[in-house]
């Protein structure tokens, strides 16, 4: 028997005054499963993760995460979706702690400080933890957001670009930590340009071209190379 | 108290940041010693006239500081994408609102503490004597000017005209609030007692009844926005 869902998306369209985003996207990604959504810029890849989010509401169609509808149900979706988009949404002038403790008491969360300490640890930034985030690379901001996912354990993460502008080193850290996300029953939707470190955690591509999934195939033992003439096929054809 | 807890942190994250970075502080503060020193020049020496205008022209510098300060209220949320944050963190998001009421409040009953002293070296006069009953007429006032601005501050933020638009949006509706603070503060400066200026201090709490209503029930539409 297979699981549920976890996102279930069916002809979803977005369009922004008159030009179309997203055209017709179905796409399903179950629990413990792991989907790298590529596609050229402007292909709708944020504003399908904006949607899934509730931070933007379709144009029609359905999207429905953790069995809840984006569009009706938003309150219950929030609380059973992490969303790492392009800012980390990180006060610069509090520290990595106060941080933490800010959005874990706005979002109802364990913030005592063994839970808040566990959380930075986790994300190894325990040492860092009364530093200002001021002084952070974006590849310590991207793991203090994701330390708010360890204290939230949502069961679906939206990734926008997670990989952009962060080292091996922290590119590596965030392979297994997303690995361990994904073995606990975690669903992950991820969309990424990265052929390479991107790919590493996929179960699944999609490719999201002419506001379509222009091709859903398992990742498999596809390398690098193959998945970009691939990509290179679809999208141009999509666009 | 859930509700309380979560109006509080967001109290807190604005003062602590405030603290740290003192950029609204050190602003208002300069903009304060500017428009003193405008006033100066305008008024030269004659007491008299100073006498007369000194009621609108203290609520035109806490107005004119409030706009500045207000005007920044929401800018560390557009800073990595917080207003996304604020906006997906579940419950009731009035709570934000008022969190955010309470700080702007509090900065500018700072900044209005400042330019009192200020006005009162500037122009050598001695408010001291009444301080007391003008508290509640500037406090009053304060939160009606703080709940509109910080919803206004909300609607705007992301608006690219946002420096024009938000004045021009604030003000207008302030016109009840201004009206009932320069009256009841021109009465105290005449040393009439409290009692006699209660009308006034009517109209600015049901105001700010009103104001702070409207922000809580609305705040939550203007975040989704």
């Amino acid at each position: 028997m297979t699981a549920d869902p976890s996102i279930h998306v069916i002809g979803l369209g977005k369009a922004f005054g008159g030009h179309l985003v997203l055209d017709d996207v179905s796409l399903d990604v179950r629990p413990g499963e792991a989907v790298a959504l590529l596609g050229p810029n402007g292909a709708g890849k944020s504003t399908l993760l904006r949607i899934l989010a509730t931070l933007l509401r379709a144009s029609r169609g359905t999207a429905r995460v953790a069995g809840y509808d984006c569009s009706r149900q938003p309150e219950s979706v929030r609380a059973r979706v992490g969303l790492l988009a392009h800012g980390a949404w990180v006060y610069e002038d509090l520290t990595a702690l106060e941080n933490l403790k800010f959005w874990a008491t706005l979002g109802g969360l364990p913030n005592g400080p063994e839970a808040l300490g566990g959380a930075l640890a986790a994300v190894e930034l325990d040492r860092v933890a009364d530093e200002r985030v001021r002084t952070f690379s974006l590849g310590m901001k991207r793991r203090l957001a994701l330390a708010r996912f360890v204290l939230a354990r949502p069961p679906v993460l939206l990734l926008d670009e997670p990989f952009a502008g962060i080292d091996q080193r922290a590119g590596k850290w965030l392979d297994e930590h997303l690995g361990a996300f994904k073995a606990a029953g975690g669903a992950i939707l991820m969309a990424t340009h990265s052929f390479g470190r991107g790919l590493g955690v996929a179960d699944r591509i999609a490719i999201l071209a002419g506001g379509r999934v222009a091709l859903d195939a398992p990742l498999g033992a596809l390398a690098p190379d193959d998945v970009r003439r691939l990509y290179d096929l679809h999208a141009e054809d999509g666009a | 108290m859930i509700y309380a807890r979560r109006a509080w942190i967001v109290l807190w994250k604005d003062l602590l940041s405030e603290r740290r970075s003192k950029e609204t502080l050190n602003a208002l503060f300069f903009f304060a010693l500017l428009l003193l020193f405008l006033f100066q020049f305008t008024l030269g020496a004659d007491r008299e006239r100073l006498v007369a205008a000194l009621p609108g022209l203290l609520w035109l510098g806490f107005i004119l500081s409030g706009l500045v300060g207000l005007g920044r209220a929401f800018l560390a949320e557009r800073e990595n994408d917080c207003w996304e944050g604020l906006l997906l963190a579940p419950g009731d998001k009035s709570a934000i609102y008022l969190g955010k009421v309470a700080g702007n409040l509090l900065l500018m009953l700072l900044v209005e503490a400042i330019l009192l002293v200020l006005f009162a070296v500037f122009f050598n006069l001695d408010l001291a004597a009444h301080l007391l009953p003008l508290a509640p007429v500037i406090g009053l006032g304060t939160i009606g000017f703080a709940a509109v601005g910080t919803l206004f501050g909300a609607m705007t933020a992301h608006v690219r005209a946002r420096e024009l638009l938000f004045p021009v949006l604030l003000l207008p509706v302030q016109v009840p609030v201004l009206l009932g603070a320069v009256k009841a503060t021109e009465a105290v400066l005449l040393g009439e007692p409290l009692a006699a200026v209660g009308h006034w201090l009517g109209l600015l709490a049901a105001a700010d009844v009103i104001y702070l209503t409207v922000g809580v029930l609305t705040f939550d539409a203007v975040l989704e926005a």
